[in-house]
């Protein structure tokens, strides 16, 4: 109870204070220029927003909202997921007077945005990646997130093309949905060239962990896989150990083909600027903000980086085929029969689980041919 | 290419090539952490160096396409780190554990802050000696491919344990670690030696972040680090201020880091986490086995403020 009063009480501070300056600014400019309608928005970033990566990728959505007149936005990085995302959520709300915010980082969502959205109910969330829920989450909470898994797929057709070892490597973080998904769509994608090709998977546990991001890459390139892709928050790492070694990759997050031109396949990437757009001109024209938006290649969420010098003429073919069939919407990356790498059926015969499926937001196998192992 | 196959072979092969491109930083981490602990002051700071260490090289190799210079620039960035450290602890009634800490943050913090505009761009390597020649199997090749710094680190191992029992310099920096009073009744001055024993500590702590930034694994981020500064002062007392040890410690946890994603490469997928706790494990099991209750940490300098 003491933390509420003191908050109020704070809020009391601020608001008397920012009406003190304002009179003040207007005393000082009497033609102050007037917004339709003036908004802040805060993005909260897990890293630092220049990492080639996950946080790249949204910094560049963010800096795409920069230019709309009226909206102010406020940043900050490497916010840990514990109780300090909360003090930071807090300290837009109250310090910016942020009305929109996006927290990006996966751990943020629960229990940290969930407590924020109670306290503040006139502010609106929307978190990148988690599952809003109409019976458990509040109304001003939400959730965003991209079919990137269809990007990988497409990694795996340039891959499966361009393997000679047909072993593939995958540096990933932690076995969540989103992952393995991205782990799946990438074997299936070469299997699609070749269905004897496999993926040999190593789970770092963290998000990111340099060295020992190096170490697994090294480790992959040892036992004979000749392109190597990744999910997990900064890609330099894995892209530059790997091409040091003399094996392709394909990029994930952001284009990273500046660290290897020469071996830089594809790789998929966010287009956030578009989804934050939608957002804020929602914001301003002041309809209610979606609480569940996802979307794939067709939609705008997820591009393609340029395809690189080494991919072949059939490659190049059978890349754009499939971006093609992907860009009608509802292409099924997992479809039957298919079995799980512990012999499990995912999908029988005739059954598809389209991009859309909500299934596949709570994936917990991995595909046969995928080597490796969820816990 | 029928040498790409390597299987289970693997596993030795990538804990040994681990152990040579991991080890380097712990190794001059905790030599720096041995000289500065020796003379009867901890300095937890080591991370920050490492860190700001990280980043003056790469920004310095970035700006003058010379790796070496970065390297001279990492060494200086640390001497100041570590001078600094020494200079605040010798006001009375300062504690050099905290100051550590602070130094660790305020080092991590400056190096974000200046290192921002070199998080992009490329910086040349330092160069590595191609020591698998011999062989004509790529992944041996690739993991004798050795940093100078490793070598540079093994040879200094072995002078500074030399020169702590053979030296006037080493004994010097023992006496004081051991005993204040002793060390004035001889006419030394305690605060000088400590002050000169952090710089050096601090230096060969900028040197282990310009491997990291410019070898292995080669580039600046934030996150080069992931806390192998203060894993490195934990060594030194897992080494018990021994040279000769620290260079084995850090050869050991280099080695042990390099086991899980070894493992799981070869198809040993079930309990990755349990792989990655390892070296942690590791040191525990050597903890309590070389542990005693009758005596004190055998080796501890006296004058340190944990064993006090």
């Amino acid at each position: 109870m003491t933390d509420r009063f003191m908050l109020s009480r704070r809020q009391l501070l601020k608001t008397s204070a920012a009406g003190a300056a304002l009179g003040l600014a207007s005393a000082a400019f009497p033609v102050s220029k007037a917004f339709a309608a003036a908004a802040t928005v805060g993005f909260i970033y897990v890293g630092p927003k220049d990492d080639y990566g996950y946080n790249q990728a949204h910094a560049e959505g963010a800096a795409a909202l920069k230019g709309i007149e009226g909206i102010t936005v406020v940043e900050e990085e490497n916010v840990p997921e514990t109780v300090d995302v909360q003090k930071t959520m807090e300290s837009m709300i109250n310090l910016d007077g942020a009305s929109l915010i996006f927290p990006t980082s996966f751990g943020y969502f629960d229990p940290h945005m969930l407590a924020m959205c109670k306290k503040f109910p006139d502010v609106q969330f929307r978190h990148c990646g988690g599952m809003w829920d109409k019976t458990k989450h509040p109304m001003n909470a939400g959730s965003y997130f991209g079919y990137i898994g269809m990007g990988q797929y497409l990694n795996g057709v340039v891959a499966g093309h361009t393997s000679k070892t047909k072993k593939l490597g995958f540096v990933a973080a932690k076995p969540i949905p989103q992952v393995l998904l991205n782990i799946n769509s990438f074997l299936l994608g070469a299997r699609s060239v070749d269905p004897a090709i496999t993926c040999q998977v190593i789970f770092t546990g963290e998000w990111s962990l340099a060295v020992k991001e190096a170490e697994a890459t090294n480790a992959l390139v040892d036992q004979g896989a000749d392109v190597i892709t990744c999910h997990v928050d900064s890609p330099k790492v894995v892209v530059e150990t790997a091409a040091g070694r003399g094996a392709f990759v394909c990029g994930y997050h952001a284009n990273q083909s500046p660290l290897a031109p020469e071996k830089y396949l594809t790789g998929a990437e966010w287009n956030w600027a578009k989804v934050y757009k939608m957002f804020v001109d929602d914001l301003v024209a002041g309809t209610p903000l979606p609480n569940f938006t996802r979307g794939g290649l067709a939609d705008g969420f997820v591009k393609m980086s340029p395809l690189g010098p080494a991919v072949g003429e059939a490659a190049h073919k059978q890349f754009d085929a499939t971006l093609a069939e992907m860009m009608k919407g509802g292409f099924s990356v997992i479809k039957g029969p298919l079995k799980s790498n512990k012999g499990a059926v995912v999908a029988t015969e005739g059954q598809a689980f389209p991009e859309t499926a909500i299934e596949l937001e709570s994936m917990d196998y991995l595909v046969e041919g995928v080597v490796g192992s969820t816990a | 290419m029928d040498a790409t196959e390597v299987g289970l072979w693997g596993v030795p092969l990538a804990i040994l090539g681990g152990a040579i491109r991991v080890s380097t930083p712990f190794i001059f981490v905790s030599l720096g952490e041995a000289i500065t602990e020796r003379s009867g002051r901890i300095n937890l700071g080591l991370e920050g160096t490492l860190v700001f260490g990280a980043m003056a090289a790469y920004a310095v190799a970035v700006m003058t396409n010379s790796p070496w210079l970065g390297l001279i620039a990492a060494a200086g960035a640390g001497l100041c780190f570590g001078l600094f450290h020494g200079w605040i602890c010798k006001f009375p009634k300062v504690n050099d554990i905290a100051i550590g800490i602070a130094l660790m943050l305020f080092g991590s913090g400056l190096a974000f802050f200046f290192g921002k505009p070199f998080i992009k761009p490329k910086a040349p390597n330092l160069p590595a000696i191609p020591f698998g020649g011999w062989s004509d199997i790529p992944q041996v090749q690739a993991a004798l491919d050795v940093n100078v710094l490793f070598l540079i680190g093994a040879v200094l191992s072995v002078i500074l344990w030399w020169a702590f029992r053979n030296t006037r310099a080493g004994l010097i920096v023992r006496v004081v670690g051991d005993s204040s009073d002793a060390a004035r009744a001889m006419g030394l001055d305690p605060d000088t030696v400590r002050l000169l024993a952090t710089g050096v500590g601090g230096a060969l702590a900028g040197i282990g972040g310009a491997y990291l930034s410019l070898y292995y694994p080669g580039s600046w981020t934030e996150r080069i680090s992931s806390g192998q500064g203060l894993m490195a002062v934990a060594l030194v007392i897992f080494a018990r201020w021994n040279p000769l040890g620290c260079f084995a410690a850090a050869l050991l946890f280099g080695g042990a880091g390099a086991l899980g994603p070894a493992l799981q490469s070869v198809g040993v997928t079930q309990g990755y986490y349990l792989f990655y706790a390892a070296p942690y494990i590791l040191t525990l099991i050597i903890m309590i086995a070389t542990s005693s209750p009758t005596r004190s940490l055998a080796g501890a300098p006296g004058e340190l403020s944990i064993t006090k």
